[in-house]
Formats: C-alpha cells, structure tokens, sequence
C-alpha cells in the first residue's frame, strides 16, 4: 500500500515535470490542442465460490476517494437494500459516483461474470462493487474505496472477499424472510432490527445445525472466501 | 523508460534511508473487532524481539496464556513479555471492545522490539481469543492491515455454558454488559478439553433456546468466521 502510494506520487510528480518541459519548447507552436479524450476501463471477473448462495446482480463504481460502507458504522440505505433484497439500484445512482455497471443476472454457485467499467479521464479512480448473498438475511459481499491508480493496462490484481454483515436486518433466517430461493420471501423491510452497524457476517446456522425456525439447510452454509474477484485494466 | 528508471532510484533511496535507522519505531495500533457479536476482553499490544512469543500455535500453553483466553487477564503475559524488555500497551480500550468497535493506540519501540503481538479474550467462549504473534514490524514507513484469527488456548472444555474466568474454573466468565446476552440454564456442549495445545477455535455452536439447550451462546449472533479482528499499523517516517 504504502509502495503504492510512493510510485503514485512519483509519477504524477514526474509527468508534472515533463509537461511544464514541453510548455517551454512549444512557444512557436499556433494554438494548443485539447488532449484527448483517455479511456480508463476495467474488466472484473467475479467468481462464486460458494455452496449454496446465489449472488444477486454485481453493482459496479467507480467515484473518488470514499467508501460506500465501513465495519462498525450504520449501513446507508442503499446498501441496505442491496444487502436485504439483492436491489443493487440506489447503490448505483450513489451520489459522486463516476461510471457504474450492474451484473446481467445473479451468479450462481460455481459460476464467474465478467463485467466492464468505463470512466473517461480519471486515472485515480476508486472502486467499489456489492452483491449480496441472496439466501440469507442480509449478508453481502464487496469492495469499497479500492484505488485503481496503481493499475497500468493489461496489470490485473485479485481478491478473496469475506462476507459481510449489513446489520440492518437480524438474521433470524424465518421463512418469510429470506429473498433467494430457499425461501421466496420478502427482501427490502426499511426497519433496522439489528445492530445497525456493518460487520463481518457470522455465517448462516441453518435448520440442520440447529436454529429450529430456519428455513435453511445445510447446504447454504458457508465460510470465508465467497466470493473471487479478478480486476484487470483493459484500456 | 526514463521514467521508470527514475521511478526505481526514488524508491531505492527510499529504503536506504528506511535502513540507516535500524529499528526503534513510533507505531500507531489500531485493533478493530469485526464480528457481529463477540466482545474482546483487555487487549493486550506488545513488540518484542523476534524469539518470544505470547502464544504459539501447535504448542502446550502456559499458565499465564490460560489465564488470558479463560478470563481475559493479560497480566502474566504482559509481565512476562517486559521480563524480555518488550514495548506493551496494555488494554488499549479500557475494557471490553464491542462488537464491530475499534481502538487505537501508539507505541514507541526500542531496538531490538521487531516483532509486534497481540491477544484478548473472546467473550462468550471458554477459552477462545484473538491472537497475532510475532508479526514482523516492517521498517519501511507506511500502514499495514493484518487480519487475525480466532485460537482456542486448548485449556478448557468448550461446554459454552455458564460458569468462571479463573483458571482451571469450567464455563465461561459473564461479565455485567454480557449479562443479558448469554443465555442460562444450558447442559452443556461438551465436558472435553479439546486438545491441551494452542490451535484455530473450532467455532462455538451455540443454540436457539435462551433459557435451556446445551449452550448459553446464541447462535444467530454469537458464532462468528475468520477473521475476528483486524490491526492497522502505521509505521512513522
């Protein structure tokens, strides 16, 4: 992180430097051209490794520097609907966000997407996706805040994501509560029932590990990783 | 090209003037609790030189490791750690650290101090805490995110009922701000100590009866995944 940070310095101290250079010799030159447009664009490989949980549709950001959730802190509305119903709309449209893109469909256990982000005229761009874990409660998966300045063309970086607990919905795993298809139930509920700040999730009990009232089986357990992420700067 | 080459020359420079001060540091620790409902006792922070060690996997665990992960007192260890001239900070949150909360502490180490531990209780478990040991503290300025596991000290039976933090004292210590969130009237998981060595916890099971089951650990809020805790250090200039 911290080598990251140097390079990122150095270079922008250094093309500083070559600008102001160019400046000098092109006194004859008859009228300044506007660069060109650049095209900073990323292809994320997100990968399903779980058992037994669907993902809802990928959201995909890129904004400055900010993170769109922090363990410890209330989650925002957007994400809570993310988290609880798998609704990745609101989490798009956040405010100060850039360029955006949204999985086709959910991936399902075992299965990757590929999805493209495009900013024009950002090389400092930060990164931030969330898909929730649809058969539970309120567990999602994400990045927030990840800055992409250090990723030269064709460079990829890949990730090994925790699960994440929205804390806005208890995870009681009660039929009727869970949106994925263990159970059909309902997803979004503005009502804040549980700790209201974001953790790590503590996985899911399920019916045969004995939470009498869940409508989850064995086999929507799961433990850390969940999810594989591949980002590569394309262009 | 030239860029590049300038690129690499700042960094090498960089490094030589990491080097030229050996190893005293001024750090800043930042321990934060990551599950959705585990308290952590006193913290303890240390750097030591690199030979010792607060806990180790794999190993039979001393009397002072039994009295932290039973009953979240760090005081053997800590002691024992400044009979080998570490650098601690002892119970950097004033007590239990909450669910998803953090705290920060600064630590200024001597030379020699290159290794940076750290270990608290896990409430409610028997005998689970969260532990880093010997985490080599790097020299080059910047700030560095560790993730930390969940160990059992091995010591006591995981039964995850009721009972005392002193050592050698069967069920779990329940202090007043845990009173109303660890059940009563429990069986019992098991009567088993586990292992007799320092090894990954095996995670609580917990039940969904309050008032009786085998276990007064709520299983909904109280088990948890790896990692438990997460430290951010930052290494001065």
């Amino acid at each position: 992180m911290a080598l990251q940070q140097r390079f990122g310095l150095s270079l922008v101290a250094l093309s500083c430097l070559t600008l102001a250079a160019c400046d000098h010799n092109d006194d004859n030159d008859p009228a300044p051209v506007p660069p060109p447009d650049i095209s900073y664009s990323y292809e994320l490989t997100v990968q399903n490794i779980t058992q037994g949980q669907p993902l809802s549709p990928v959201g995909v950001t890129l904004h400055a520097d900010a993170v769109m959730w922090e363990v410890g802190m209330p989650a925002s509305d957007s994400l809570e609907l993310l988290a609880e119903g798998g609704d990745n709309s609101e989490f798009l449209a956040t405010a100060g966000v850039l360029a955006s893109a949204s999985g086709a469909a959910p991936i399902l256990p075992g299965n990757d997407e590929s999805i493209t982000v495009t900013v024009q005229n950002e090389a400092d761009a930060y990164l931030s996706i969330a898909t929730m874990l649809v058969n539970t409660n309120d567990a999602f998966v994400g990045i927030t805040g990840y800055s992409l300045a250090a990723l030269a063309v064709q460079d990829s970086v890949t990730m090994m994501l925790p699960v994440l607990d929205a804390g806005t919905e208890a995870n009681s795993e009660m039929q009727g509560t869970i949106p994925g298809p263990a159970d059909g139930g309902e997803g979004f509920n503005s009502e804040r029932d549980d700790a209201d700040v974001v953790s790590f999730h503590p996985g899911v009990v399920t019916e045969d590990d004995g939470l009498s009232i869940s409508v989850l089986k064995s086999e929507h357990r799961f433990d850390n990783p969940a999810v594989k992420v591949t980002i590569t700067r394309i262009e | 090209m030239k860029l590049k080459q300038l690129t690499s020359l700042l960094v090498a420079s960089g490094f030589a003037a990491v080097g030229s001060y050996a190893q005293a540091a001024e750090l800043e620790i930042t321990v934060q609790n990551l599950t959705r409902g585990i308290y952590f006792t006193p913290i303890l922070v240390s750097a030591h030189v690199p030979e010792h060690h607060l806990f180790s996997v794999g190993q039979l665990p001393g009397s002072d490791i039994q009295a932290m992960a039973e009953g979240g007192d760090i005081s053997g260890l800590a002691a024992s750690a400044m009979a080998m001239n570490a650098d601690n900070a002892e119970n950097p949150a004033a007590g239990l650290l909450m669910p998803a909360a953090s705290t920060t502490t600064m630590l200024s180490t001597s030379d020699g101090n290159t290794a940076l531990s750290v270990v608290a209780m896990m409430l409610p478990t028997n005998d689970g805490f969260i532990g880093l040991d010997a985490w080599p503290i790097p020299q080059e300025p910047g700030t560095y995110t560790i993730y930390l596991n969940a160990y059992d000290a091995g010591t006591e039976a995981n039964d995850e009922i009721r009972g005392g933090g002193a050592p050698g004292v069967p069920g779990m210590p329940v202090p007043p701000p845990l009173e109303d969130l660890v059940g009563t009237g429990g069986s019992g998981v098991t009567n088993v100590i586990n292992s007799g060595f320092v090894h990954i916890h095996p995670g609580s099971l917990g039940d969904d009866d309050a008032a009786g089951g085998h276990s007064d650990i709520n299983n909904t809020v109280q088990r948890w995944l790896n990692p438990v805790a997460m430290v951010t250090v930052t290494v001065s200039e």
